[in-house]
């Protein structure tokens, strides 16, 4: 069975993912709630991997979950945790399981998690990864025996259009292309402007590119993840948005800035569909993508 | 090449000491020195710290390289005093502690030094690691910054997404080792080596053991 995912990037039409975080132990309730909340308004699903090095229920259960439950899951895979040969073996295992879509990332650095003393892999990197996914579709391991069954995968990767200075990461995205990235999913944008320039870069090449709306759910979070996080740059004049709304009703705000800019980019037709990160407010994707007019 | 040490914990040497009341203090010349770990004013203090605590120090020496194979003979040396000691406490790297250790007339061996890694110094007392010794050096396509040591993730292919303004996400106070390498290869004219695919590593070069014969 080809991937549904994949159809939904061929098709042309604006295509929606969204994400799903497993818990901290084993009860799936929450978990399964947030699946059967968003798997028939979205194209798929992305279910993170130990996110920001948080150790979790793992990314593989999660798709399992969604397949079970009707959805169309894309499986993050980080090279932190895992060597070469456990994370051919999950691809296998994923495959078997009907999973057809991964998302190769390096993976955060162990010390921003919550197991600061643990071996960090990074036996291989995302470029790498992502060769090792079209090496298992050749029938080949990455120690060039015969596979019994090969794979077969839609394959994706991550990019920050904002990241600071540009170049490298542009270079780094051409190398995900060259070694098979179909899809890219970016880091948050808030600037349409400057994601538009990013994507005359990004059109040269054959793939897809989501961009990434993740959720200001205050102007003190937007404040934070300017300060903390990575190639995220929140305007002042959305900040002043998200200040300036009724106490209150900040939530609500973000919402509307979300659906705004989903709305924006589908208008004009800046890429090929969004990646919306609601990070533990996954309620509320449902009414992002009502604002955005997409139901 | 220095050995970069760090004094353990007081508490964790008498940990270590516990039950040895007769210890014989080795401390190093060389590196040890350098870094004010092991040296004669570091082993002096030792010694006095220990006599506080009630050990009674047999002897100790500051042997000129510790992990030089003529310490064998210094060691013989002080044959008198190690063997009426109860345990050695090595204020050396731990390559000193295992050359000291092979030559210890069976005494046990105490390393009262964490060996962080092997580095190089700016001077001003800040020591960085630029090699992991990894066995095959990439140092020629990364315009001598190495990817192993100088990226908190030792990627070959690039920076992660962690970048931010030329600084490492673990620490905004580390260097980006990518955003180096692309400055460096850039003023060089040589970018195109960024663009180059570099396979996974072979971390299995010398597999450990590790034990090569060079003559
Ligand atoms: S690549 Fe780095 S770790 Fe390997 S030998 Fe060269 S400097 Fe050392
Ligand atoms: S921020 Fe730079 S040095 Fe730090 S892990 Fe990422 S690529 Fe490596």
């Amino acid at each position: 069975m080809p991937s549904k995912f994949k159809e939904a990037l061929n098709s042309g039409k604006f295509v929606v993912t969204s994400e799903i975080g497993p818990p901290k132990g084993t009860n799936l309730e929450k978990m399964y709630h947030h699946i059967d909340l968003l798997k028939d308004k979205v194209d798929a699903l992305n279910v993170t991997d130990h996110q920001s090095s948080v150790m979790r229920f793992p990314s593989i259960g999660g798709c399992l979950a969604i397949k079970e439950r009707g959805g169309e899951p894309i499986l993050q895979m980080t090279c932190r945790d895992r060597n070469r040969l456990a994370l051919q073996a999950e691809l296998l295992f994923a495959y078997t399981k009907e999973v057809r879509n991964v998302l190769c990332l390096t993976g955060d650095a162990v010390p921003v998690g919550d197991h600061k003393e643990a071996k960090g892999v990074f036996d291989l990197d995302s470029v790498q990864l992502l060769r090792a996914i079209r090496t298992l579709e050749s029938g080949k391991d990455l120690g060039g025996n015969d596979l019994d069954g090969a794979v077969e995968f839609c394959a994706g990767a991550i990019v920050t259009p904002e990241a600071n200075p540009i170049e490298p990461q542009l270079i780094k995205f051409e190398k995900k292309v060259e070694a098979g990235a179909e899809f890219f999913q970016t880091q948050a944008v808030y600037d349409l402007d400057k994601f538009a320039r990013f994507m005359q870069f990004a059109r040269q090449f054959p793939v897809k590119v989501l961009a990434g709306i993740v959720l200001l759910s205050s102007a003190r979070m937007a404040k934070y993840m300017n300060e903390n996080v990575p190639g995220i740059f929140v305007p002042q004049h959305l900040m002043d948005e998200l200040a300036n709304a009724p106490k209150g009703t900040a939530l609500n705000k973000g919402i509307e800035i979300a659906g705004r800019m989903i709305a924006a980019i589908k208008k004009e037709g800046i890429c090929d569909g969004v990646h919306i990160m609601a990070i533990g407010r996954e309620e509320v994707v449902p009414d992002i993508l009502q604002t955005a007019g997409i139901s | 090449m220095k050995s970069i040490t760090r004094q353990k914990p007081f508490e964790e040497i008498t940990e270590q000491l516990r039950g040895f009341s007769r210890i014989f203090i080795a401390g190093c010349g060389t590196c040890a020195t350098l870094t004010r770990t092991g040296g004669v004013e570091e082993v002096t203090a030792m010694r006095e710290k220990l006599e506080s605590q009630g050990k009674f120090v047999t002897g100790s020496v500051v042997i000129p390289v510790a992990c030089d194979d003529v310490t064998e003979a210094l060691v013989g040396e002080h044959q008198g005093s190690i063997l009426s000691a109860h345990a050695i406490l090595v204020m050396a790297c731990a390559l000193g502690v295992h050359r000291v250790g092979n030559n210890a007339f069976n005494k046990p061996v105490i390393p009262a030094l964490d060996t962080l890694f092997i580095g190089m110094d700016d001077g001003q007392g800040v020591f960085h690691e630029v090699c992991a010794q990894c066995g095959q050096c990439l140092l020629g396509e990364m315009a001598g910054v190495c990817p192993i040591t100088a990226c908190h993730k030792g990627l070959l292919n690039g920076p992660c997404g962690g970048t931010n303004n030329g600084k490492c996400e673990v620490d905004k106070e580390k260097d980006c080792a990518w955003t180096l390498i692309y400055s460096r290869l850039k003023e060089q004219g040589r970018l195109e080596m960024m663009r180059k695919y570099q396979p996974p590593k072979n971390y299995q070069v010398v597999p450990r053991p590790r034990t090569v014969r060079v003559f």
